[in-house]
């Protein structure tokens, strides 16, 4: 039973992605179509360019931040809080890691230890006052979340502009840059960077965390079912106080891979974007570790196959519309599969234990 | 009552894929009389309401409404043809006036504009032909139960039913308030309407019907006049054997407090009255207290803050000697309180998470259910077994989701797990509600077994005679008060019910 169980569990969530993909590129077929462009060349163009030499090694580099930003948003989701805050969290900490690495001098590997942790800590601190005023004062941490991304994507454009530009050059505006103990090392020099390897630590952990510690299963029955974890002894307050923070430090990573180990330091436009994809990244997921790393690797493959749009005159948009299109029926497709495969438990189990007995109800 | 039926249903079948939920259903409920439908939980009798207010299509056999052959596709096409259901659980929106709701759906309009005067007064007169007195400009919210289920019963007869499908309609009400609906339901019949009363109390549907058809195991097994059974014939009917009874026990109260509740009182929102005001109590080992209450009159609340749930805002809670209003929840269960939840689904389980999972809630302290700060699969899915042999939850194993059991056996899961800790004191909350009699009597067994060895109950329930039969005192609790605390021995139902209700105060 168990295996079985599991099995099919896994199989059906798989199924379900694949269906929703499907009929995300039909729906966008019919929109190339409806624009005059013929949708099989569109798609077949970016495949073959998607799966062309050295692009899987891009993909996989394109998924990096998305993979962190996706962990962030579902370590909350896996308790029913909602950090759609990512964005912000990420932003300020990056710039922050950015201006306060670059005036430290430390050995190497140090170096980069210690602007993984203060960006951790920025991004901890952004997420913990979303999670103090919904324990405190019971603010909903959709809004204060929300609300917080303004505030935290105001201030990063005002204290680069303010204090932290160090180039005069109007063309190249930046941090002053990291010295070369923070540069984090490549894997394969040019293609992908070496944080792959820190974001799958992160996401093992996470899957560690959540899935086989007390801490996880007690976050766990907090989303399952906030009244009974209440009622078990699990303290509300202090579950989303840790998961917030939890959140937030993931999402204080999300910007490192593009500033340790290729800007080496903070532009504009720098992890722009990852805190908002990551929410969608996650919900294609499931928010689960394997889950998050394949659709990461799905929007990375998209992000680099759109680049073709380009050079044919097809509006990149379109791969935006695939994106979203694919999440949304990813909700819809699973909901209901969930609702099917329930009732067809619910019955195995019935049977299983004699409840209802098929031959003699009919006899 | 004459001769013709209101409502035939002949060899009614409904199957769900690879379930068969009911079969050879043959019922012939007279016009203008009242047919009661009594059975366990799961015998069939929701299948068969739902059935026959459209809600899904039979498999077979035929269903007539006053000689004529229907087929409903959905409740709208039931409406029409003259068959109305007020459900258990009251659909109304509270913000809104006895007459919007009534309305609602069903708006009389000319033009997009509301004709509200129009339908006031056909409901004034509705309302008045089966002697029941609602004031139609009154918000819901400030209506009590009995007022609420008038209005669905109105809500009803406004869209033009002559069958009325009443799902467990007692089930809300104390005694007095049932008498009041027994009132109404018999002008209804006077006046015209035919009744499917749907309950599972017998005393009741004795006192009510004029007929009574008995379910189990998804089909009809009879149909009595209520003169010719007793209540016991009647429920040898409905199990197919004998009844349990909550009643005996093998020890006697001890004499040392476990818990004491001294003048607590909590406060739910800011200036609002106090949930509980001044309730105090002492629960000695080997004995159970219940509590007799309508619902909403703070013995959840009660519960919430012995719990630790909710803070008190006045008195002491002392356990075994120690005052524990300053301990978490988790402190508290940790010194042996174990809780049995008012709602199992909304505070008792997790639904989607395998039964080794719902064992561990809240007794992660147990020993071998994890290892430093990892959950041990192995020791939790042993730990469940335990639980599930030991009180006989009837499951394919401990992996399948808590969703997938019935209503008795997730009842089961939780009181085994609750009782599988340490425990001094059993908050026992609607222990057996909402499940079947097989389960029940074993629920019983396990709270007398407990309390046999010492473990003092706190029993919280709605059942009276499950409240009379078990504890060895029962205090009223009124308006956040205990009102009185009575003698098993010498209460009655109705005794308590006056106290219930308000309508007495002061020990007897």
């Amino acid at each position: 039973m168990k295996n079985r169980q599991k099995w099919e569990g896994m199989a059906i969530t798989l199924g379900g992605s694949l269906l929703a993909i499907a009929f995300a590129l039909g729906l966008c077929a019919i929109l190339l179509a409806a624009i005059g462009e013929n949708p099989f060349k569109v798609y077949k163009d970016m495949f073959e360019y998607g799966t062309s030499k050295d692009s899987f090694l891009d993909e996989v580099q394109r998924a990096v931040p998305l993979m962190l930003s996706a962990t962030a948003v579902a370590i909350g989701f896996k308790m029913k809080l909602f950090n759609i805050g990512v964005e912000g969290q990420t932003r300020i900490a990056v710039l922050l890691t950015a201006a306060i690495g670059a005036e430290v001098r430390m050995p190497a590997v140090l170096h980069v230890l210690f602007c993984i942790v203060l960006a951790m800590a920025v991004g901890a601190a952004g997420a913990g006052i979303a999670g103090v005023l919904k324990v405190k004062r019971g603010v909903n941490e959709v809004i204060s979340t929300i609300m917080l991304n303004y505030i935290y994507i105001g201030l990063v454009s005002w204290m680069f502009d303010e204090f932290f530009i160090v180039s005069t050059d109007t063309l190249n505006v930046k941090t002053q840059q990291l010295p070369r103990s923070a540069w984090f090392p490549q894997l394969v020099h040019g293609k992908l960077g070496g944080f792959l390897i820190i974001a799958l630590i992160v996401i093992f952990a996470f899957w560690v965390l959540v899935w086989k510690t007390r801490f996880g299963f007690h976050l766990r029955a907090s989303g399952a079912n906030a009244g009974a974890a209440r009622v078990a002894g699990v303290n509300p307050g202090r579950m989303v106080m840790t998961a917030m923070l939890l959140s937030g430090a993931v999402a204080g990573l999300v910007g490192l891979p593009g500033l340790l180990g290729d800007s080496h330091a903070y532009r504009r436009g720098l992890a722009e974007g990852y805190g908002f994809e990551g929410i969608a990244v996650a919900l294609l997921g499931r928010n689960h570790p394997v889950g998050i790393v394949l659709a990461a690797i799905l929007f990375g493959f998209l992000d680099r196959a759109s680049a073709i749009l380009q050079i044919n005159a097809i509006p990149q948009e379109i791969v935006q519309i695939i994106k979203g299109v694919t999440v949304l029926a990813v909700v819809i497709v699973n909901a209901a599969l969930k609702r099917w495969y329930d009732r067809r438990t619910q019955r195995v189990a019935a049977v299983a234990v004699g409840a209802i007995d098929l031959e003699a109800a009919a006899a | 009552m004459d001769g013709s039926y209101a409502v035939e249903l002949v060899g009614m079948g409904k199957t769900f894929p690879g379930v068969i939920a009911n079969h050879d259903v043959t019922i012939r409920v007279r016009d203008r009389s009242i047919h009661a439908i009594v059975g366990e939980n799961g015998a069939g009798k929701s299948t068969l309401m739902n059935t026959l207010y459209g809600m899904h299509q039979p498999t077979e056999g035929t269903i007539s409404v006053f000689g004529r052959e229907v087929h409903f596709k959905s409740p709208t096409d039931a409406i029409a043809a003259g068959v109305g259901m007020v459900h258990q659980h009251f659909m109304l929106a509270d913000n809104l006036t006895v007459v919007e709701n009534i309305i609602l759906g069903a708006e009389p309009a000319e033009r997009g504009v509301l004709k509200l005067s129009e339908a006031k007064h056909r409901l004034a007169e509705l309302a008045k032909s089966i002697g029941a007195h609602v004031n139609l400009d009154a918000e819901v919210s400030t209506l009590g139960v009995g007022q609420r289920q008038r209005v669905e019963i109105l809500k009803v007869l406004y869209r033009g039913a002559k069958v009325l499908i009443l799902d467990e309609p007692t089930a809300v009400l104390v005694p007095q308030e049932v008498e009041e609906l027994f009132g109404t339901l018999r002008q209804l019949v006077a006046a015209g309407s035919t009744i499917l009363f749907i309950s599972h109390k017998l005393d009741e549907v004795l006192a009510i019907s004029d007929e009574i058809t008995v379910m189990r195991d998804g089909t009809t097994v009879a149909t009595v006049s209520p003169q010719d059974v007793d209540r016991r014939q009647l429920a040898e009917l409905m199990v197919g054997s004998e009844l349990p009874d909550p009643s005996g026990r093998a020890s006697v109260v001890g004499t040392r407090d476990v818990l004491t509740v001294e003048n607590i009182e909590v406060r739910v929102g800011v200036d609002a009255k106090p949930a509980v005001d001044g309730a105090s109590f002492t629960v000695h080992d080997a004995e159970v207290f219940g509590i007799a209450g309508i619902e909403g009159n703070g013995q959840f609340e009660l519960c919430e803050a012995i719990l630790g749930l909710c803070p008190i805002t006045a008195g002491r809670i002392v356990l075994n000697g120690e005052d524990v209003a300053a301990l978490s929840v988790h402190e508290r269960r940790e010194l042996g309180i174990s809780y049995i939840p008012f709602d199992r689904h909304r505070e008792g389980l997790l639904l989607d998470a395998p039964l080794w999972e719902n064992t561990m809630l809240g007794r992660d302290g147990t020993a071998g259910l994890m290892s430093g700060p990892f959950i041990n699969v192995a020791g939790a899915r042993r730990d469940c077994a335990a639980v599930v042999e030991r009180f006989g939850v009837r499951t394919p194993g401990t992996d399948v989701p808590a969703f997938a059991l019935s209503g008795g056996n997730q009842q089961k899961l939780v009181v085994g797990r609750e009782l599988s800790s340490e425990t001094h004191i059993l908050i026992a909350a609607h222990p057996t509600r909402g499940v079947d009699v097989g389960a029940q009597a074993a629920i019983w067994d396990e709270l007398r077994a407990e309390r046999d060895h010492g473990v003092a109950i706190l029993l919280i329930s709605a059942d009276l005679d499950e409240l009379i039969g078990l504890s060895d005192r029962i205090a009223v609790i009124f308006d956040g008060r205990i009102t009185a605390v009575l003698d098993p021995a010498t209460a009655t139902p109705e005794l308590l019910g006056s106290y219930m209700t308000g309508e007495m105060q002061g020990a007897a």
